[in-house]
């Protein structure tokens, strides 16, 4: 296995630049997700790196050599693609066993490492039949299979499972984290589903209109987005955000718009007097309105109506009316109340994000 | 009549009237093969007749084995097969290697080059012969095989690569993609992946450049001048004199040259199967 590193990278279609400076690091037996939406430029880094896409400026490195201009035959790189992209006249046997046949790999060792992979897959009854004979699952086995029996250096993963059901996405998504287990590989997986990252990754990648976001582990992309762009992609459902001013009071600080006064804890802004007049939004997590409770747990109430309720099984949405502002609240299946009726709700200070409203970026702890 | 009767009957109905039309489609077809099959069993050099059976009274296959033993139509046959062959195998390879280009690369004057190859297909056949005469007449081919091989593999080629373009462009760039990553040159991967798919489009290209270089005339008629050197539709005419015409010779040539071209639409039809790139991708 290798370690990967992207320097610099940027790249242009003609007017247009998809990557703006690029730098990641990824190391040895790491299992990277590259996350964000159609567009920010994540499936172009991932065909650069495997040489499908040329370089306009910047430096990918494989196990620290230069691979810019090298043929993707030989940067030892492995990829599934989105859309299966198996080779329709061959069989499954044929499809997993063509990059062995093009190095003239002996035939008892092709045999043996196809043999090895469709074990893992569970692929062993369909060796002999064509792409056209599988279901969509199977073919993206296929398509992972052929990708193992090359014991590449890195497994690059484009979307592997945009075109599956909900049912066979999850599915599959274990089968890639056992996967992952057992072979213990550097592994890049480009996703714009936040929930395959947030369960598969290693380490994310958060990306929007070419450029990095932020990079950390799944909970500190969570718990600590870097700005606003991160707060309100990762997590499902979004993150509210209410836009006000920083004010102080006395020796409090206070978050003030029209529609609520909230005081802002030490823990989360450090030298309150500092921050006094800064225009901010602040985000919380439906999980953390926390809708009617009583007693210590629950400081600041303020009163909203209940607009619409949302049984999704275990737990519950709660779509709310606070004056002139509207926000989601998601508490354990089955809140009582019938829409139209008025609700307490606060929030729960230790998971609040303040972000400054220029620059978008966190300032919270 | 109830909802569903009516429905079978209207069913019935659109069948007989579908199977009608192709019937008399195919009567139209076939009607003037089987005329010239009964001119050349009929004994004597007999066009025109009354008789409208397809084996004549007194059929005979002395215009087949006059034919045969005394013009040179064996050899103009074989004219016309090496020529043809050639024709097809140079065009088709030509044209599956320029679609290829113009179908994947981008490159300066593709646009233009496209709409070139579109606009010499509009020219009149005709037109071209004085400057395919200058052209092959300048390279010292005239009455030559090389000669005729070159002028029809020209003529074909825009239309083939247009048939191939449009093929190739239906085929998913990712298959190439994988095949770039999994180990083969660019050239690889248009040999062992889109080549091996393109089966139907290339043996239309094929069957295009068989029938037109099997059945072509007039630029033969310019370019050949010996008689060892016809192709069969120069050498048939032969058989048109001034005064006479052996109309039996004729008919029976006309009923031996669609062998050749019968037995290669047969062959290629197995190829002639769409969906061959089911199941690469999701669709």
């Amino acid at each position: 296995m290798a370690s990967v590193e992207f320097k610099g990278i940027v790249k242009r279609f003609k007017d247009n630049t998809v990557l703006n400076g690029v730098d990641v690091d990824i190391k040895d037996h790491e299992f990277v997700v590259i996350v964000g939406p159609s567009g920010c430029g994540k499936t172009t880094l991932l065909r650069m790196l495997a040489g499908l896409e040329e370089v306009t400026d910047g430096e990918i490195l494989i196990d620290a050599l230069r691979v810019n201009e090298l043929h993707p035959s030989k940067r030892q790189i492995a990829m599934v693609f989105q859309d299966y992209a198996l080779y329709p006249h061959m069989t499954v046997e044929e499809n997993m066993s063509f990059a062995l046949r093009l190095k003239r790999t002996g035939r008892s060792e092709i045999e043996a490492r196809v043999q090895e992979a469709a074990g893992i897959l569970q692929l062993q009854k369909l060796l002999k039949r064509m792409p056209k004979q599988l279901s969509g699952g199977q073919r993206q086995r296929v398509a992972i299979g052929r990708a193992i029996v090359r014991n590449p250096k890195v497994f690059l993963f484009d979307e592997p499972l945009s075109n599956l059901d909900a049912k066979l996405r999850e599915e599959m998504r274990v089968e890639i984290a056992k996967l992952y287990q057992r072979l213990n590989a550097t592994i890049i997986y480009v996703t714009h589903d936040q929930v395959e990252a947030m369960t598969l990754a290693g380490r994310i990648v958060v990306m929007n209109k070419g450029i990095v976001q932020q990079v950390g582990s799944p909970i500190e992309v969570y718990r600590k987005p870097a700005n606003l762009f991160v707060a309100g992609f990762i997590g499902s459902p979004t993150m509210n955000f209410f836009s006000g001013q920083l004010r102080s009071e006395g020796d409090r600080l206070l978050f003030v718009n029209e529609n609520m006064k909230l005081p802002i804890p030490s823990f989360l802004l450090h030298d309150g007097d500092r921050h006094a007049g800064r225009e901010v939004v602040v985000g919380v997590r439906p999980d953390d309105v926390l809708v009617g409770r009583d007693g210590a747990e629950c400081s600041g109430k303020m009163e909203a109506v209940l607009e619409v309720c949302e049984l999704l099984g275990h737990r519950e949405n709660l779509y709310l009316k606070l004056g002139g502002l509207r926000l989601l609240a998601t508490v354990e299946a089955f809140f009582d109340r019938s829409p139209g009726s008025a609700v307490t709700l606060c929030f729960n200070y230790r998971n609040m994000h303040v972000f400054d409203a220029a620059t978008e970026r966190r300032i919270s702890e | 009549m109830t909802e569903k009767e009516k429905r079978i009957l209207k069913r019935r109905l659109k069948f007989l009237l579908i199977h009608v039309a192709i019937v008399v489609a195919a009567a139209v077809c076939v009607y003037p093969l089987l005329r010239i099959f009964s001119v050349s069993l009929r004994p004597g050099d007999k066009l025109f007749s009354t008789d409208l059976s397809i084996i004549p009274p007194n059929a005979t296959f002395k215009a087949y084995s006059d034919l045969l033993k005394h013009t040179l139509f064996l050899r103009w046959m074989w004219n016309s097969l090496v020529i043809t062959l050639a024709t097809s195998v140079i065009g088709v390879s030509l044209a599956s290697t320029a679609a290829y280009a113009f179908s994947r690369f981008r490159f300066p004057g593709k646009k233009a080059g496209l709409i070139l190859l579109l606009s010499s297909q509009m020219i009149p056949a005709g037109m071209l012969i004085l400057p395919l005469f200058l052209m092959i007449m300048k390279l010292r081919l005239m009455n030559t095989y090389l000669g005729m091989i070159i002028a029809y593999s020209v003529s074909s080629l825009p239309f083939s690569i247009w048939i191939l373009k449009g093929y190739y462009d239906t085929i998913p760039r990712s298959l190439e993609e994988a095949a770039l990553v999994d180990g083969t040159s660019q050239v690889g991967a248009f040999w062992r992946i889109i080549l091996p798919l393109s089966t139907p489009a290339l043996s239309i290209a094929f069957l295009f450049n068989f029938t037109t270089a099997w059945n072509e005339y007039l630029v033969a008629r310019v370019v050949l001048f010996s008689s060892q050197q016809y192709t069969w539709t120069l050498g048939l005419f032969e058989l048109q004199g001034q005064y006479i015409t052996q109309w039996g010779m004729f008919a029976a040539g006309s009923m031996l040259v669609t062998i050749p071209v019968l037995a290669v639409f047969l062959y290629s039809s197995k190829w002639l199967i769409s969906g061959l790139t089911l199941g690469s991708v999701k669709g």
